[in-house]
């Protein structure tokens, strides 16, 4: 780190901060310490003095104006109005609780913001430290690989491309999106926007993009449009919602008890040791797997069509976990 | 000469390191955080920046040194720290505070609309609305693209009592009030309900997911119980007893660690049962061609692995240790005799 840098763009700052009119470069080399004489070395470095001020969110202004010294020449600037936090006050309860959210980001990019936004915060005269136990610690892991790059294209509209290994694919397939925003449910991570190749919205996980997320066109060049809530937009897919059907069956007794959290109707069965019982389900190929899940302890009586799904599934098993010589019993 | 030195910094962390940017983010900082509290002792303003004194005082007389030389050359920055006590009497432009980025808003909006979905701060809704608007409103246009990033949180909280306030808030209460709880609890594991006495210790909410941590009197160890697995809770009119040394996890290092007990599982999986490696935390994760996966999990008790193979079908199989794919095929052939096929 070099301390001389630091203190050029410190006065770089203070110096157009404190102007009303916008100074020239020229202006600018004369009063701020630090920078070499006029020429090539000096824009160079000006060039990326600028940059710097931009990265850390600095308003620069950029005009001209005859009244000014400078003539018709472009200057710079920085409005204070747009510098400066506005002010903030918070309550004890009201800082317990900012605190509590500064901690929620594990790792990577979200976690530096989120103690970068503090500091300004504490800055502002807000005291973060209050001591009021809240006694519940809440966590995000945001050190998925694409997520700092997905937030970046979701923040700058931008559009990106990635190769995606889709569950039940045999291979990655390249995609190009323009993506709309970045959800978490469950733990996992998904991005949500416009598929360039097959024209419409879908919704990708980010632990299935394989290598790099690359940007795929110039920022602010897409657009979300007007009501999309990401959130919906992500997991309340108008998937034709099937009709929800009862099902019939023997749960051993003692045994079971996943199911028998839903079940209604729970009552001895004619066979000793045995309840039956009633469970609602919608998709048979979600629910016939979850019901083997508890092998000899369940049996489906009605209707058929599950019934037969989970004999399916039963017999699979058997094939697959086999030694060799039992496979395709 | 300063840029790629500068860059090498990157990513190292904040304070203490960093680039100039990140320092002069820290500079900017500082003299506001002094002027709004008029005197600040140099600790006191260390441990809030979290740097060493050492830094501060570097990062002061940094401030003290700005200078501008036309048109007349003059300091706009006078301070002090005689004694230990850090005062502006002077800072000119930059008194106040740099405004939010969009990533710095973005992080504290999206991290405090998570925590008004977690059914265990009821009690703080109202300070959480307060402070979304109050930074909504500081944040101004950097606060829109906040929107389009959400966590959720399970939204089954668990039973509480009938028409009462859900699990959340009755172990909130619980570990406010120092009380013992009784939950009753479904291990899906091992498909079992289980019933103990539990002393509060924490709720974490882990990646969308709530938990109790506390001292399980039954296990004699601090437990992580999920919220939603507990099918009935009674706050007991007995104090809680934590032991003193019983230890906190260490939610930053990751909620599940292997140990050198545990059974290592192979599967197999087809393009379809790919979801398995997302699902369960993989030791190593193999393409094998095609879309197939070879994956290795590690556990302490491989009966939800015999759950996870029957779930799986087609899907998937176990391939190592051999005695577990026998004892799933036999799960599966008695579960088909009782259909009358075997």
């Amino acid at each position: 780190m070099s301390r001389r840098k630091t203190e050029r763009l410190l006065n770089l700052v203070v110096c157009l901060l404190a102007t009303r009119r916008y100074l020239t470069a020229e202006q600018i080399r004369r009063a701020v310490p630090g920078y070499p004489d006029a020429g090539e070395a000096f824009k160079r470095m000006f060039e990326r003095d600028k940059e710097e001020l931009r990265e850390l969110g600095i308003p620069l202004e950029v005009g001209s104006d005859l009244d000014g010294g400078g003539g018709d020449e472009i200057g710079y600037r920085i409005p204070p109005q747009d510098y400066e936090l506005p002010d903030v006050h918070l309550t004890p309860d009201e800082a317990a609780v900012l605190g509590l959210a500064a901690r929620v980001w594990q790792r990577a990019s979200m976690a530096e913001a989120a103690s970068g936004a503090l500091l300004k915060l504490r800055a502002a005269g807000v005291e973060t430290d209050s001591g009021t136990a809240v006694g519940i610690e809440p966590r995000v892991d945001a050190g998925e690989p694409a997520f700092t790059a997905l937030w970046e294209a979701v923040r700058d509209r931008r559009p990106v491309a990635f190769s995606y290994q889709g569950i039940g694919r045999t291979s990655a397939a390249r995609r190009h999106l323009e993506p709309w925003g970045v959800v978490s449910r469950r733990g996992r991570w998904y991005v949500a926007g416009h598929d360039r190749d097959r024209d419409e919205e879908r919704v990708f996980r980010l632990s299935r993009i394989v290598g790099e997320v690359v940007p795929d066109g110039p920022p602010g060049t897409v657009t979300v449009p007007e009501g999309v809530d990401v959130r919906r937009l992500a997991f309340d897919r108008s998937e034709p919602v099937t009709e929800r059907r009862p099902a019939t069956v023997l749960l051993r007794s003692g045994a079971a008890q996943g199911p028998r959290r839903w079940a209604r109707d729970v009552r001895p069965a004619r066979e000793e040791g045995w309840d039956e019982a009633v469970l609602t389900f919608r998709d048979v190929d979600w629910f016939a797997p979850y019901l083997a899940r508890f092998a000899d302890d369940l049996v489906v009586l009605d209707p058929p069509d599950l019934r037969e799904a989970v004999i399916h599934q039963l017999k699979s098993v058997l094939a697959g976990n086999g030694d060799g010589e039992g496979a395709g019993r | 000469m300063t840029a790629k030195t500068a860059g090498g910094g990157r990513g190292t962390g904040r304070g203490a390191s960093g680039t100039s940017t990140d320092r002069l983010a820290r500079l900017l900082a500082l003299v506001p955080y002094v002027v709004n509290r008029d005197s600040v002792m140099l600790g006191e303003a260390a441990a809030a920046f979290g740097i060493s004194e050492k830094q501060l005082i570097d990062d002061l007389n940094l401030l003290w040194c700005v200078e501008l030389r036309a048109p007349d050359p003059y300091c706009p920055i006078d301070l002090s720290y005689e004694g230990g006590e850090i005062t502006v009497a002077e800072a000119e432009s930059i008194a106040r505070p740099l405004r939010l980025k969009v990533d710095e808003a973005s992080a504290l909006l999206v991290a405090l609309r998570m925590l008004a979905d977690i059914p265990g701060l009821d009690g703080d809704r109202d300070a959480l609305s307060r402070v979304i608007a109050k930074l909504e409103g500081a944040a101004g246009a950097a606060a829109a693209p906040s929107s389009q990033v959400a966590v959720e949180v399970d939204a089954w909280a668990g039973a509480g009592r009938a028409g009462g306030p859900g699990a959340g808030a009755l172990l909130r209460e619980a570990i406010a009030a120092g009380r013992r709880v009784h939950l009753s609890y479904y291990v899906p594991a091992r498909d079992e309900n289980t019933e103990r006495d539990v002393d509060p210790m924490r709720l974490l909410v882990v990646d969308g997911t709530t938990y109790l941590e506390g001292w399980c009197r039954r296990a004699e160890a601090v437990r992580l119980f999920k919220l939603d697995r507990i099918t009935d809770l009674a706050v007991l009119d007995v104090p809680a007893q934590v032991p003193a040394d019983a230890e906190p996890i260490d939610v930053d290092a990751g909620l599940f660690r292997p140990s050198d007990a545990d059974v290592r599982v192979t599967l197999e999986l087809t393009p379809r049962g790919r979801w398995v490696a997302d699902h369960y935390p993989c030791e190593s994760v193999d393409e094998l061609g095609e879309g197939r996966l070879r994956v290795v999990l590690r556990t302490p008790d491989t009966r939800w692995v015999r759950g996870l193979a029957l779930r799986l079908g087609d899907q998937g199989r176990i391939v190592e240790p051999a005695e577990l794919a026998g004892a799933v095929r036999d799960d599966a052939a008695r579960a088909l005799a009782r259909y009358g096929l075997a």
